[in-house]
């Protein structure tokens, strides 16, 4: 699904990612930790197509597609959905209006008919249901006045609605506390299918028990330096970074 | 392409209302003369008691100059070079459909303003102005049933004399600008409205107004009057076509509440704001204001102004009555070259009188937008309330938004708050939206939708779907 060669990139002309490679197959669940600063969400602004990060080299293919010569609504209408880590407010925008906009747009693109109003806000409610968001939350706008958790949820919610191939998840476990983190963990594995993958970046195992990952990485100064199984997660949380650094230095 | 490019093509779109309407019209020659104002008083078979208004208006602005604070860049006018009457020759006896030339009926129907009731919008009965003259006037018979006097001002002069005499500049005297002295001697038609003692009017009234002929200036003049315990809503449209020259608009409205009536007064401003590089466009130069003249009543504005090359224009609330209030809610936009000076005046006489401005400027391209206000509070307007709401969103690095708030207070118990904010659209919005599938455009659309919400839920509902779509379309191709 998601095939990323020897990329690099910057920003400002600093180099962040320096040479990643990854390969993300339908149905599969990655997660991404790595120390602070060590370019996860860079990484993840580059797939979605942030424009203040600069790619200088490598390629990116989604879907057999190149994915770097699209415009981000192009992305998003393919299946990209980007869960931010810093999720932004949009006064006066009701969640209804924007999410109206969002789920028709992607329709349009799979040449499916527009909702009408009835209809969408029957499939809202369904997915509401299903992520366990709270109603109130739905009635207003976009992130407005939200607390970090009730930002969080939206964007699984978000995320329900626009029923993407590829979900990357950015730290959407942190901020939660321990009910909330169980409704957001169970939203992702709920809507889990053959058909669609996960790249979770996080710095807690705590979330990976819950969406357990078929495959860990770890990124540090802007590379993957070590890939392995769940058990990685367990590894990381008991000892830190500390040997992963000295490992990556001694090569 | 970046945002920036993207929004900076986005504002290019094309102003849809810009064609022109091929009618027989009779126009005066250019110029402005004792003898123009008698002719028109002539052709509108007016009352002596006008004719010596109007010729009373025109010796006065005669030694007035146009006024200069506002912070705009307004090139010379001459008014000897201006049409001050043009009819589209057909309009005669212009109540019975019939009688419309089809091509004016084809204008209507175009700019959406159908002039057979059964084809409109229900519960909005509509006066239809072209350039001069009023076209037609719909469900006159449904209001009249109540007693509501809806019909132009032409027709008022002459069948409601006592009326016009009463009040017809009694809120704006034609000493008060030079604008409102010109209009007093030229005006040429307009609309007005009368809504009986405690009759709630069950329709919107509202009057479209047309500028077609060229070369032409538009003076209307409104007058509305709620009686006690009373209610109308109105709501003015305006566009007119494309042309190299600029025209001039100079309107005059004015409102009456008394005892416990209310009047909710709503503009969609939409005239020819000239092409991208600032050619052409009207002269918006208007003076409205209300008057709470007695205990209880309320006056609110609504106002989204996306046209015009120049704006000047500051709708106002006398707020005499105790316990009356005042309420004003713009959005002004302005893109490529446009200019606005727009705000209000809340007059606090009253003991307990209250009034509310929230103002949301948007400006894009090259334009320069302007809040002025004046909040002033008089000796005995025991606490008087007000709340100052004013916010500037900057869509490029180019334009300007500035703003000046005036508070006068003479009464210690009063309290007046003031409270702004000037943000640039934000690139973490836009690709928020672009994130979850919403092209630049669209998200543009929403962010600014969103920042005007509270104004735009003022509007009556026909009409703010409308006013969505306009600000949206105003602003294509202009963040940048
Ligand atoms: N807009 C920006 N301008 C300048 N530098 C930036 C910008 N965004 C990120 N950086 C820098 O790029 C580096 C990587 O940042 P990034 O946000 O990708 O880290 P991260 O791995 O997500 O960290 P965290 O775990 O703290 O979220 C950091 O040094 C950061 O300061
Ligand atoms: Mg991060």
């Amino acid at each position: 699904m998601l095939t990323i060669k020897n990329l690099k990139a910057q920003i400002n002309g600093k180099p962040i990612l320096k040479g990643i490679n990854l390969e993300i197959k339908a149905g599969e669940v990655h997660a991404i930790m790595g120390p602070n600063g060590s370019g996860k969400s860079t990484l993840a602004s580059v797939l979605a197509g942030r424009d203040y990060v600069e790619v200088t080299n490598g390629e990116v293919l989604f879907m057999g597609q190149n994915l770097l010569e699209l415009a981000p609504e192009e992305r998003a209408r393919m299946g990209i959905f980007l869960g931010f880590q810093y999720p932004v407010e949009i006064p006066g925008v009701s969640m209804v209006t924007f999410m109206r906009t969002a789920v028709n747009e992607i329709r349009k693109y799979r040449n499916l008919p527009q909702l009408s109003a009835s209809d969408f806000l029957k499939y809202m409610r369904e997915k509401k249901e299903l992520v366990e968001i709270d109603t109130q939350l739905t009635n207003r706008s976009v992130n407005e006045g939200f607390s970090g958790g009730e930002k969080k949820k939206n964007e699984i919610f978000q995320m329900a609605m626009l029923e993407p191939k590829l979900a990357i998840l950015d730290e959407t476990d942190s901020g939660l506390d321990i009910d909330a983190l169980r409704i957001v963990a169970n939203g992702v594995n709920k809507l889990k299918r053959p058909d669609n993958a996960y790249l979770v970046i996080t710095h807690y195992q705590r979330l990976l028990d819950y969406i357990v990952p078929d495959v860990v990485h770890v990124l540090y100064d802007g590379k993957i330096v070590k890939t392995a199984g769940k058990e990685l997660a367990l590894e990381l949380e008991e000892k830190g970074y500390d040997w992963i650094k000295k490992e990556f230095q001694n090569l | 392409m970046n945002n920036d490019e993207i929004i900076q093509n986005l504002t290019q779109s094309d102003y849809k209302y810009g064609f022109t309407t091929n009618v027989d019209t009779e126009t005066f020659p250019k110029g402005l003369n004792e003898d123009i104002i008698r002719r028109l008083s002539a052709i509108k078979q007016e009352p002596e008691f006008m004719l010596e208004w109007r010729l009373k208006a025109y010796n006065y602005w005669k030694q007035m100059e146009m006024p200069l604070w506002a912070h705009l860049k307004i090139p010379p006018i001459d008014y000897q070079d201006i049409i001050y009457y043009a009819a589209p020759k057909t309009v005669v006896a212009h109540n019975s459909l019939d009688e419309i030339d089809p091509e004016l009926k084809k204008t209507f129907d175009k700019l959406g303003i159908p002039l057979e009731e059964q084809k409109q919008l229900s519960g909005v009965a509509v006066d239809a102005v072209m350039d001069s003259v009023s076209i037609k006037t719909t469900f006159k018979e449904t209001l009249a049933n109540l007693g509501i006097i809806f019909c132009s001002m032409s027709e008022a002069i002459r069948e409601h004399p006592d009326l016009i005499k009463k009040y017809l500049g009694s809120v704006v005297p034609y000493t008060d600008n030079f604008f409102a002295a010109l209009n007093s001697a030229v005006f040429s038609d307009g609309s007005f409205v009368y809504i009986p003692k405690g009759v709630r009017c069950p329709m919107e009234l509202s009057t479209y107004f047309r500028i077609n002929a060229r070369n032409t200036g538009q003076f209307e003049r409104t007058l509305i009057i709620a009686d006690e315990d009373s209610y109308v809503s109105y709501l003015e449209g305006c566009t007119a076509p494309i042309r190299d020259e600029n025209q001039l608009h100079a309107a005059v409205v004015e409102l009456i509440a008394l005892r416990n009536a209310e009047i909710k007064y709503s503009t969609v401003q939409n005239w020819y704001p000239g092409d991208k590089n600032g050619k052409g466009g009207i002269y918006n130069f208007v003076t409205k204001r209300g008057i709470c003249k007695e205990e209880n009543s309320k006056i609110s504005w609504t106002q989204v102004e996306t046209g015009s090359a120049i704006t000047w224009k500051y709708p106002s609330c006398i707020l005499k009555g105790d316990h009356s209030v005042g309420e004003f809610y713009s959005v002004a936009v302005t893109n490529n070259y446009q200019q606005a000076d727009t705000g209000t005046k809340m007059i606090h006489i009253g003991k307990n009188t209250r009034s509310r401005i929230v103002s949301k400027g948007i400006s894009a391209g090259n334009s320069q937008n302007s809040y002025r206000g004046l909040v002033k509070i008089m000796k005995n307007a025991e606490n008087a309330r007000n709340f100052t709401q004013c916010d500037s969103m900057l869509l490029s690095d180019r334009c300007g938004a500035h703003t000046f708030p005036y508070i006068e207070i003479d009464n210690p118990t009063a309290i007046a708050e003031h409270e702004a904010t000037t943000s640039r659209i934000g690139e973490d919005q836009i690709f928020y939206c672009n994130q979850r599938g919403i092209s630049t455009e669209d998200a543009v659309g929403l962010i600014v939708n969103g920042y005007a919400r509270e104004v735009l839920n003022q509007l009556p509902m026909e009409f703010a779907v409308e006013a969505q779509k306009l600000l949206q379309i105003t602003l294509e191709k202009s963040v940048g």
